[in-house]
């Protein structure tokens, strides 16, 4: 995996606008070379459309939801909220009120509304991000590790292009992971405790329409909150032709990530770590809502995706495709 | 390994055996001033390791033709092939493909070629149909409109209709062969690079493909064709090179490298010894006796010598028991340029 070997990054990617530009200058070069009767059998250049830009990136995004690891992986996630709710429907007695469980877990007999949020704050730290982690991973180097990059590469494809549509494919993983979890620990709720308004963080009451939407905002704020997770899995993933092994370095880090943000003694570094901001999420079941926490978060999220995205673009588009 | 790297030594391909309709030799829209679909210009691959996998070539391939890519495992073709598509960057040289030099041109040069590049590679958990909607869609110059009518319409120009539906693991290596091809004619294209498109193909399988070569080589299409099955090449191919080591032995069209070709004559006798003393003295070289026959190459006079030859034998009294010219096939040719060892070289 030498880095000698590779080449000048921009010239081997093509536009990711959906603007002709490259066919229309090819076709000077065409004209002159084409014999009129092969000309009308073999088509020549074909302009490049908006649709058909568009085609790789919704392809992509059926794709992963058609593999049984990804149905697999969003089985496991729902699941979690169900165990939860029975445990904490059994267990009532000895959590109630118990100092050191989970945020919300208290609640959870008074309002089921409130499993959603228990949930997302049980899956958030470990379970979440390692199913993005797999996904994430195995991306590119599960499709070099096939063989079947070469021949989306001579399409072609073109390097961003792709790395943009499995960014995509990606991101809409997180939000039906989050949503996964959300909804299973929703019927959860509603099947083992009693629904209703709830008391919010902040002492005031909202309606139960108001704490869906709430339900409904933090989903999607947490899907966002893995944007730099799943730019880390995509830079791993160009750098191996193996999926396996992609998934487990980005899995691993997660873990490690995790590990030094619990270390007293790593605090000057904590604050720079994707996972630190992750739960501020429950600043917005306060009333009214604070953002700052939420959007420190995101702000962190997004520069990891401008360092990790850019050193995944520049690994794809210089390297080597031998597998 | 003994190498024999010379271009003259082609000594015997053969001409005679050619089947009918064999070479597209006529079919194709060849001009002789027409310009070059592939030029290569002192293309050059070293690896990261150090190996140097392909070493100063300098290929021309002629639109209209279709171009056999012959040599020896591990002598480059391949690593050749990945250069011409864009998908590893020469350590130095040019490549140019449709007059547009790659890998810079990926964007606007691919669209218009059909590849299969080492064999297919297939989503294994989706149908045949369904990985060829998966390459369509890779390619934004592809109408999404018609892509139902292209998938289906280069299925069936495979074989592949009836198990369109199933899942492509469940597939055997020559149905996954198939499905590689189809995914290369998705489109009309340009040019076909196709890297041993018949490895794995039962009999049937390896002549509809190589009718399938003619047909669009009629249609216009230049067709790049690397292969190990060297009668294959002889039977659809106007056009071939040879790699060795990285190297380019020859390279013309099948025809100039057949009227190089020169029997070897091969005189069967109880008197080989006498034989091969007479025919020394006229002049053939090379020449090889075992029991009760001798061979050897004929001296390259104007005139055709073998009558002569035989009355020499006859006159020298040796019993001749048969005499004539056995033409080599593109086998011999080949072996004489690359080599006898059967060790890749490292
Ligand atoms: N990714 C790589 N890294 C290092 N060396 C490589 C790599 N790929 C190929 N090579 C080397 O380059 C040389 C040429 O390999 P290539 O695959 O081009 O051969 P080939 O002519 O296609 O052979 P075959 O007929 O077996 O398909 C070989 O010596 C091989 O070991
Ligand atoms: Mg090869």
């Amino acid at each position: 995996m030498s880095q000698a070997e590779v080449a000048p990054p921009a010239p081997t990617v093509s536009a990711p606008k959906a603007a002709p530009v490259s066919t229309t200058v090819a076709a000077p070069v065409m004209e002159p070379v084409m014999e009129p009767m092969a000309a009308s059998m073999v088509a020549g250049v074909r302009p490049q459309t908006a649709a058909g830009f568009l085609a790789l990136f919704r392809n992509e995004i059926t794709l992963t939801f058609r593999r049984t690891r990804t149905i697999a992986l969003l089985g496991l996630l729902a699941a979690l909220p169900v165990l939860l709710g029975v445990v904490v429907k059994i267990q009532t007695g000895n959590l109630h009120g118990g100092p050191g469980g989970p945020a919300f877990i208290a609640q959870v007999t008074q309002n089921g509304l409130f499993l959603v949020f228990a949930a997302i704050t049980v899956a958030l730290p470990v379970f979440l991000p390692m199913t993005v982690g797999v996904v994430a991973g195995d991306s590119i180097a599960g499709e070099a590790a096939t063989g079947t990059l070469r021949y989306l590469l001579v399409a072609p494809a073109g390097r961003t292009r792709l790395l943009a549509a499995k960014f995509a494919a990606a991101m809409a993983f997180c939000w039906a992971a989050t949503l996964a979890v959300a909804l299973s620990a929703l019927a959860t709720g509603a099947a083992l405790f009693p629904m209703g308004g709830m008391t919010l963080l902040s002492g005031d009451t909202i309606g139960l329409g108001g704490a869906l939407l709430r339900a409904v905002l933090i989903a999607g704020v947490v899907a966002l909150s893995l944007a730099g997770l799943v730019a880390i899995g995509l830079f791993v993933s160009t750098l191996t032709g193996s999926g396996i092994a992609a998934m487990a370095t980005t899995v691993g880090l997660v873990i490690l990530v995790q590990i030094l943000d619990s270390l007293p003694q790593l605090q000057a570094i904590q604050p720079w770590l994707f996972t630190d901001h992750w739960l501020t999420f429950a600043d917005l079941l306060r009333e009214p809502m604070y953002w700052d926490g939420v959007l420190h978060n995101l702000g962190l999220q997004a520069l990891y995706l401008a360092v990790f995205g850019s050193a995944a673009w520049a690994r794809l588009t210089s390297r080597d495709i031998t597998a | 390994m003994t190498q024999s790297p010379v271009v003259e030594s082609i000594d015997s391909v053969d001409t005679e055996e050619t089947p009918v309709g064999g070479p597209a030799t006529a079919a194709g829209p060849t001009r002789a001033d027409s310009p070059a679909v592939i030029r290569t210009q002192g293309l050059t691959k070293r690896f990261a390791g150090g190996q140097l996998a392909v070493d100063g070539l300098d290929l021309t391939v002629p639109r209209g033709s279709v171009f056999g890519f012959l040599g020896p495992n591990g002598s480059g073709k391949t690593t050749t092939i990945r250069m011409l598509m864009g998908l590893i960057a020469p350590t130095s040289g040019v490549a140019t493909v449709l007059g547009a030099s790659m890998p810079q041109s990926v964007g606007s040069v691919l669209p218009r070629v059909g590849a299969l590049i080492e064999g297919p590679a297939l989503y294994g958990f989706l149908s045949g149909r369904d990985n060829l909607v998966r390459y369509d869609c890779a390619d934004p110059t592809a109408d999404p409109r018609t892509r139902a009518r292209r998938v289906s319409e280069a299925l069936d120009r495979v074989g592949l209709t009836a198990a369109a539906g199933k899942k492509a693991r469940a597939y055997s290596l020559g149905m996954k062969q198939r499905l590689g091809l189809a995914a290369a004619l998705l489109q009309p294209r340009e040019l076909l690079v196709l890297d041993e498109p018949t490895n794995g193909l039962d009999p049937q399988g390896m002549r509809e493909i190589r009718a399938l070569i003619r047909e669009l080589a009629g249609e216009g299409t230049t067709v790049f064709l690397s292969s190990h099955l060297l009668d294959e090449i002889e039977q659809v191919c106007t056009h071939a090179a040879v790699m060795s080591k990285g190297r380019l032995l020859v390279q013309g069209t099948v025809r100039e490298l057949a009227a190089r070709a020169q029997g070897r004559l091969v005189v069967r006798t109880p008197d080989a010894a006498r034989a091969a003393e007479v025919l020394a003295a006229r002049g053939v070289s090379d020449i090889r006796v075992a029991e009760s026959r001798v061979d050897g190459e004929p001296a390259t006079a104007g005139d055709d010598p073998l009558p002569g030859l035989c009355a020499a034998l006859v006159e020298a009294g040796v019993r001749v028991s048969g005499f004539g010219v056995e033409r080599g096939t593109l086998e011999d040719a080949f072996v004489a340029l690359t080599g006898e060892g059967f060790d890749v070289a490292g």
